[in-house]
């Protein structure tokens, strides 16, 4: 259970970061957390020749609402967003899902930014993120870009993201009067990797449902929106026959797949339970 | 054989300065390079939590940090609390339960409870098992470990760090 061995340098900054990165070719990977990293690299399913350890770039560790967003970068711990007043104000979501990440010591050193660009279809992050509408920002030499959550993670461990770019943080529409969030996960033991999960965010305008994103991780080869019961809860109050009606169709538009532990079958119908009982969550709101 | 290169921090409130491969991770060096033997490396891939030590006030795996990124860190092992009052009350606690029997979770046990009492007054049984939720004991079932922590808990004054 040792690394292979590579070569090590820290960057200071951001735009070092990518230089590194842009001059060292893709043998190259950036290490932030290492939580995700590390163990891949002694099991030796990943061998980079070089860590650009980005760790402690201050430029990436910033929490800030400006212009109706909340930014947050991508190398802001797990504990640290947690603990963010700003964050529980505007994206009250992430308080909620952070504390299933794994386990505090982990989630004292892991990563927000590390998490989407590892982009494990069991992770929470991208879910939220996806739920949360928000917008993932890279760098690369050339400049600074945008790609919606929504359109990041095209499957397992894949992303949206070229060759020597860098996850640098997320920009996230504050949450207008109006909208709730709810998060929940099933497994087997607290920390393990979900049976399945899903973040929701829901737009109530008086009691009647606006807009929906219903937003599912764990239950297929990368995250995805259920849109179809999201709009089939649009434009009625959430009632026990809305949210029947919801969760039978979020069983039928996911493409499931199975785990190492759990199967299609057991995946779907678990899932539907989940999304009964986090959109009862919202009615209890009420 | 690795090239290595000079590293310097704090280990339990001493100034260490070492030579290490790049891809050495804190839990070797404090294991097998320095003869720190209170951390443990069991799982080396973050599942098991024996080798849990203290960087920079936070609790974290050593098998999933290379040393080499902890140029200047404040590192605490479960030796670094000798004289602690709340570690010693811990080890007492674990001791009297018997909650331990072959000690391979212990340090990390230790050092996660003492990082929930350093935080939060009077902890429940619920909030003692989610912390030490990420630490494997394939001995006791947990019971004695929690029952220890919480007497601990119950022992303390509430006037206390963080209070």
């Amino acid at each position: 259970m040792k690394t292979n061995l590579f070569q090590y340098v820290r960057a200071e900054t951001i735009a070092e970061a990518v230089a590194l990165r842009h001059h060292l070719g893709d043998g190259a990977s950036f290490l932030a957390g290492g939580q995700s990293l590390v163990p891949t690299m002694a099991l030796r399913m990943a061998a980079p020749e070089v860590l650009i350890d980005i760790s402690a770039v201050g430029e990436l560790q910033q929490i800030s609402v400006q212009d109706g967003t909340l930014h947050i970068g991508a190398g802001c711990r797990y504990a640290d967003v947690l603990a963010s007043s700003l964050v529980a104000g505007a994206a009250p979501l992430l308080a909620r899902a952070i504390p299933f990440i794994a386990h505090e010591a982990i989630r004292n050193r892991g990563t927000i930014g590390g998490s989407l660009a590892h982009a494990d279809p069991a992770s929470e992050m991208p879910a939220c993120m996806m739920a949360l509408d928000a917008q993932i920002v890279l760098r690369s030499p050339g400049g600074e870009r945008r790609v919606p959550a929504a359109a990041f993670f095209p499957g397992t461990y894949l992303t949206a993201m070229d060759e020597g770019e860098l996850l640098v943080g997320v920009d996230i529409p504050l949450a207008a009067p109006g909208v709730k969030q709810r998060f929940l996960e099933i497994s087997r033991r607290a920390g393990d990797y979900a049976i399945t999960g899903g973040a929701f965010v829901l737009e109530f305008d008086r009691n009647v449902v606006r807009s929906a994103r219903l937003a599912f991780f764990s239950v297929s080869d990368r995250p995805l929106l259920a849109k179809a019961a999201a709009a089939a809860l649009c434009g009625q109050p959430l009632s026990a026959t809305s949210i029947e009606e919801a969760s039978a169709i979020v069983a039928k538009e996911i493409e499931f797949f199975a785990d190492l532990y759990t199967g299609v079958d057991a995946k779907q119908h678990i899932t539907r339970t989940l999304t009964q009982r986090l959109l009862e969550q919202f009615k209890e709101l009420e | 054989m690795d090239p290595h290169y000079p590293l310097a921090f704090i280990l339990n409130g001493a100034r260490v300065e070492h030579e290490v491969s790049v891809r050495t991770t804190l839990a070797d060096l404090l294991r097998h390079q320095i003869g720190q033997t209170a951390t443990h490396v069991g799982c080396e891939q973050g599942s098991c939590g024996a080798c849990t030590v203290v960087v920079d006030g936070r609790m974290v795996r050593a098998c999933l940090i290379f040393a080499i990124q902890l140029e200047g860190a404040d590192i605490k092992t479960s030796d670094g609390f000798a004289d602690d009052a709340l570690m010693i009350s811990l080890r007492r606690a674990f001791t009297e339960r018997n909650a331990l029997q072959c000690g391979f979770c212990t340090s990390g046990m230790l050092i996660a409870g003492h990082d929930l009492l350093s935080r939060v007054a009077q902890p429940g049984r619920r909030e003692i098992r989610e912390k030490i939720s990420g630490n494997f004991c394939r001995c006791t079932g947990y019971e004695a470990i929690v029952d220890a922590i919480w007497k601990v808990a119950q022992e303390m004054p509430d006037t206390r760090a963080g209070a």
